[in-house]
């Protein structure tokens, strides 16, 4: 438990720094530093115990079946660099409270901070690979936030960009690799893989996993060729940079690295990329570090080599390397972080970074230039400092392994590493510190106030603790750390400062005295430099960068270019192609299923539907008339329902046939009557080829199902329709009992179209320039010169009770025969409907006054609460049941729960249908602009028409 | 009967999606509609075909056709009814608003008239 705690008290205290800003900053700052420190306190009880080699879980399951669990595993590796994190961590809160200015936000500060903390504590505790994996980008976003906290600087934004753009992409690299490693292993279990050496090393996917499991791991701790982001990322305020890229985020493609080292090392392949990657990036970037003007560049560049460095020795496969790796990845943090923070203290007093516009500022701040040369020479690697004493390491174990075949190359390359770093690290010193006092420096350099220095001060003491008694203060954690990488028996070693007179101390000899020698020219090295060619990391990203947008802009535009022509001929063909393409890849025999015999009649209708199809498109520039055979189609559909035993669904067609047509008729009426010939040759052609291809294909897909035999699960439907609902129409039963949850989210749907089509319309009624367009409207056709004709009138209003009457019947049977609500709501709304185009909108609105909003929601309601109401019993959601009614009058009578819920149902579909259409036919009259008539018919006979007395002839 | 079926959906289909393909409102609401039979008959077919099998419970039925994919139709007709109105609806707004009723509004029908 208290391991989950540690991880999560990070992301709890990150939403209070945001929130106790109005409290001050002493608040805020004292609000992060106490939940680190929580977080601290609780690893610190844990660490005896891990410092004798126990190893701490904690598991709860999330999504067993993707082999995701929320398990967390505290080893000597996991204290190691929770540790530092949280440590490093403590000391830069309370640094970067006397380092921010009054201008920064600092609650968003800190809420970034306490988050990207909370993400590498989950990174290097987790014991689920998938849930590292989670860690791992939200360390990416995390610290994408940190560096562009300055949001005003373009080279912060620049930066950040370009670090969650390289760090991103090997995340995704990343994800790919553990997926493979897991899929080897059979889990995603940290413990349990670490367990299958041979396994993983023996599978064909070894390497392709491997390679994308390094490209993660190098894009975070910026080895080359990804080194480029991490000297952009220094724009981020000096407290991030000390935190993110000297101890922690840079550190956390090194512990991966170090995590999965018992599985992954050991073979040619790990030890040429690995290695020969870290040595590469550790000479490069000390090479870069030492032209470097900017502060936080060259200490930028002197961490790449360092985590250099760090690679090599992991690479080398080696116990005693990676015993050296871990000890080295304690002293790069301590003396780094320092750096860093001294960097800071110098660009806060000075007001620049630049080292041509620094020196001689030993006298004016003693304290930070003290400090500063104890941190920098340990990174140099100068004696009875902890940085000598992982640098010897390494140069030992360098010295003895062969490279290419060349047992001196190696050894050569990193001392010359080694002599660069020692020149940048005094580079560092004297050129800042040392030589004439300066007169213009941009602001008036003094030492910082406490606050400021004792954060790197601690880390200095440690860099010199560890350095004099590296046994006592360092040796339990590198022990259990390296147990923990290794996965085995520690080798023999000890650390110490004297090892007697090796070729290790030979190369830092020949290191030191070289390193120096080259400072002591610089003038003369750096115009040599100067005279070299420089690529641009930079330049290049973004060209880089450009081209995919490029790419990608090509692509989208070609694809989406704004035209659902365009849109919908892509979904067409891609469907059409995926159809094809899977269809002629299965080895399909002819069904043998028994068919049917054609009824003459059939055929007819099969003519019919045909004939309506191709008229259809062939007059479909005249409108009304592809209107028209659009109905005759729907027809012959309904009639086809009829034929095929489907009487529920030819009630429900005819239905909405007729109030299809209706709707349609109304929009027409506003729409012009015609649509103009504009398709040229060739994209009528490509239309008909990919319609016809279309066609053919789900042709031939209806044919190969209908002549096969299939199972269905109906025979359960069928059985328990009667006893289970209630009822003999086992389509109706469906509808409101078994699948009543999904006819419940119909009628919902239903609802939310008859509110869309009224807000779209309503909006087109008021104001803007669809209703003056409205306004301006004129009729495109001759008018009936009988608005209300007295037959229509008269039809309608007998016509109505009668309706209405059918409309009941047709619901209260729905149980046990053809019929229920969608269909009985159907036959009421078009009865309804009669009445409006007989009289007129205006005339009918006034008489039949429905709230159709308020059916539409009573229904919905209604149809819920009937859900509801099986709660009441105990029962789910929805589950119906009978009552039996023995009445004097009626006889027996059955009352299903589920009636109330058709009822429901009848009440959406009568108030959507009638919405739509009322909402519509306003439309219309505003368009015609005509009155309200008064009289329900154009000419009434009940009333004779009285003679005008005062008409003479 | 089967041969007949399997036909009528794809020529349905057929005429739905070159209405579809259109570049005025109307047609492609028409498509839409003739697509929306194609579907329902399409679905309705998985329950394979039988004739005078009703899946109304009685004594004296010979048989019952499935009824799972009649009652997924039915909700299904009325559902693209709902569809079919409102894009009806959005393209009478279109049209009122643009003074166009070309798919892609006014100003791409400029430039491609």
């Amino acid at each position: 438990m208290s391991l989950a705690l540690i991880v999560m008290l990070p992301f709890i205290g990150a939403l209070f720094p945001a929130l106790l800003l109005r409290a001050g900053r002493n608040a805020c700052a004292t609000a992060t530093f106490t939940f680190s420190l929580a977080a601290f306190i609780l690893l610190i009880f844990q660490a005896p115990a891990v410092l004798q080699g126990e190893t701490l879980h904690a598991s709860w399951q999330w999504l067993p079946k993707l082999g995701l669990a929320v398990s967390f595993m505290l080893d000597g590796l996991g204290l190691l660099f929770a540790g530092l994190i949280l440590g490093i961590g403590l000391l830069v809160i309370f640094y970067a409270r006397f380092y921010l200015s009054k201008q920064d936000n600092m609650g968003s500060f800190y809420t970034y901070l306490l988050l990207f903390q909370g993400a590498m504590l989950g990174i290097v505790l987790s014991d689920n690979i998938l849930l590292i994996l989670v860690f791992w980008e939200l360390t990416s976003l995390s610290s994408f936030l940190l560096i562009g906290y300055w949001k005003h600087l373009p080279a912060g934004r620049q930066g950040a960009r370009m670090a969650l753009t390289v760090t991103g992409a090997g995340g995704l690299s990343l994800i790919a690799g553990l997926m493979l490693l897991g899929h080897i292993v059979g889990s995603y279990d940290l413990s349990v893989m670490l367990q299958h050496r041979e396994l993983i090393q023996s599978s064909p996917l070894y390497l392709p996993a491997l390679l994308l499991i390094l490209g993660g791991c190098f894009t975070k701790s910026a080895q080359f060729p990804f080194h480029f982001w991490l000297p952009h990322a220094m724009a981020a305020p000096t407290p991030v940079s000390a935190y993110l890229h000297s101890a922690t985020m840079v550190k956390a493609g090194i512990f991966l690295l170090a995590r999965l080292w018992p599985v992954l090392s050991g073979t040619p392949e790990w030890f040429y990329l690995v290695a020969t990657t870290g040595l590469i990036t550790m000479l490069v970037a000390a090479w870069i570090a030492l032209f470097k003007d900017d502060l936080k560049g060259l200490l930028a560049f002197s961490t790449v080599s360092h985590l250099g460095l760090i690679t090599l020795l992991l690479g080398l496969g080696s116990p005693m390397a990676a015993v050296a790796a871990v000890f080295h990845i304690i002293n790069h943090a301590t003396f780094k972080a320092a750096l860093f923070m001294n960097a800071g203290i110098v660009d806060h007093e000075t007001g620049t970074r630049d080292i041509k516009q620094l020196g001689g500022l030993w006298h004016l701040m003693p304290i930070t230039a003290t400090l500063a040369m104890v941190a920098a020479a340990s990174m140099a690697g100068v004696p009875l400092l902890n940085g000598f004493l992982s640098k010897e390491m390494m140069l030992e174990q360098v010295a003895h392994t062969a490279w290419l075949d060349q047992p001196w190359l190696m050894a050569i390359i990193a001392t010359l590493a080694a002599l660069c770093s020692v020149a940048y690290s005094f580079r560092y010193i004297v050129h800042v510190f040392f030589g004439p006092q300066r007169h213009d420096y941009p602001d008036h350099p003094h030492d910082p106030p406490l606050g400021m220095w004792l954060p790197p001060a601690i880390l200095v003491c440690l860099v010199i603790l560890i350095g004099l008694f590296p046994q006592t203060f360092a040796g339990a954690l590198v022990a259990s750390s390296a147990k923990a990488v290794i996965g085995g028996a520690l080798p023999e070693y000890h650390l110490a400062i004297w090892h007697g007179v090796t070729p290790a101390l030979w190369m830092s000899v020949i290191a030191l005295i070289g390193g120096l020698s080259l400072l002591a020219g610089y003038r003369k090295v750096r115009s040599a430099w100067e005279a070299g060619p420089h690529p641009d990391a930079k330049a290049m990203f973004q060209v880089w960068i450009k081209g995919l947008v490029q790419l990608a802009q090509v692509a989208s535009h070609g694809l989406h270019n704004g035209s659902l022509q365009r849109y919908l001929a892509w979904m067409v063909g891609a469907a059409v192609v995926v159809g094809y393409g899977a269809f002629m890849n299965s080895s399909l025999s002819a069904g043998s299923r028994e068919l049917l015999p054609a009824h003459p009649t059939a055929i007819a209708a099969w003519l019919l539907l045909i004939l309506g199809c191709l008229l259809t498109v062939w007059l479909h520039h005249q409108r009304l008339l592809a209107l028209i055979m659009v109905g005759v189609i729907g027809m012959v559909v309904c009639v086809g329902f009829v034929y095929l035993s489907a009487p529920d669904l030819a009630l429900t067609q005819i239905s909405v046939e007729v109030v299809t047509v209706i709707l349609m008729l109304l929009a027409l009426n506003v729409l012009p009557k015609t649509t103009p010939k504009e398709s040229g040759f060739g994209r009528k052609g490509r239309d008909i080829l990919l319609a016809t291809s279309a066609g053919v294909g789900i042709a031939t897909l209806v044919w190969a199902f209908l002549t096969r035999d299939f199972t269905t699960l109906s025979d359960y439907y069928l059985a328990e329709s009667l006893p289970g609902g209630g009822g003999t129409n086992v389509v109706n039963v469906i509808l409101v009992d078994f699948r009543g949850f999904d006819t419940y989210g119909e009628i919902t749907v239903l609802g939310i179209a008859a509110l869309l089509i009224f807000a779209l319309l309503d909006g087109a009624l008021h104001g803007g320039s669809a209703a003056k367009r409205l306004a301006q409207w004129l009729p495109d056709q001759a008018r009936a010169a009988d608005r209300h004709p007295l037959m229509l009138v008269v039809a309608a209003r007998v016509m109505l009770p009668l309706a209405l009457l059918v409309g009941v019947f047709i619901f209260l049977r729905g149980h046990n025969v053809p019929g229920g609500g969608f269909i009985a709501g159907l036959v009421v709304s078009v009865a309804l409907i009669m009445q409006y185009m007989a009289s007129g909108f205006g005339w009918a609105a006034q008489k039949i006054r429905l709230d159709y909003h308020a059916m539409i929601g009573s229904g919905v309601l209604l149809a819920g609460l009937t859900g509801i109401g099986s709660w009441l019993f105990g029962y789910p959601f929805l589950t119906s049941s009978v009552l039996h009614l023995d009445l004097p009058a009626l006889g027996e009578i059955h009352i299903a729960s589920a009636m109330f819920f058709d009822a429901g149902v009848f009440s959406v579909v009568v108030g959507a249908t009638m919405l739509a259409l009322s909402q519509l036919s306003q439309i219309g009259r505003r368009a015609e602009a005509l009155p309200v008539n008064q009289a329900a018919m154009d000419c009434d006979p009940s009333h004779p028409l009285q003679k005008d007395p005062s008409w003479k002839p | 009967m089967e041969a007949l079926v399997a036909s009528a959906v794809g020529v349905l289909t057929a005429a739905g999606i070159y209405l579809l393909l259109r570049g005025r409102t109307f047609p492609v609401v028409l498509g839409l509609a003739l697509l929306s039979y194609a579907t329902n008959i399409f679905l309705f077919a998985i329950g394979r075909l039988k004739i005078n099998q009703a899946p109304i419970l009685s004594d004296t039925a010979l048989g019952y056709t499935d009824p799972l994919p009649q009652a997924l139709v039915l909700t299904a007709i009325v559902i693209s009814f709902a569809m079919t109105a409102v894009i009806v609806v959005m393209s009478l707004r279109s049209y009122l608003e643009s003074g166009s009723d070309h798919v892609d509004g006014a100003q791409q029908n400029k430039e491609e008239a």
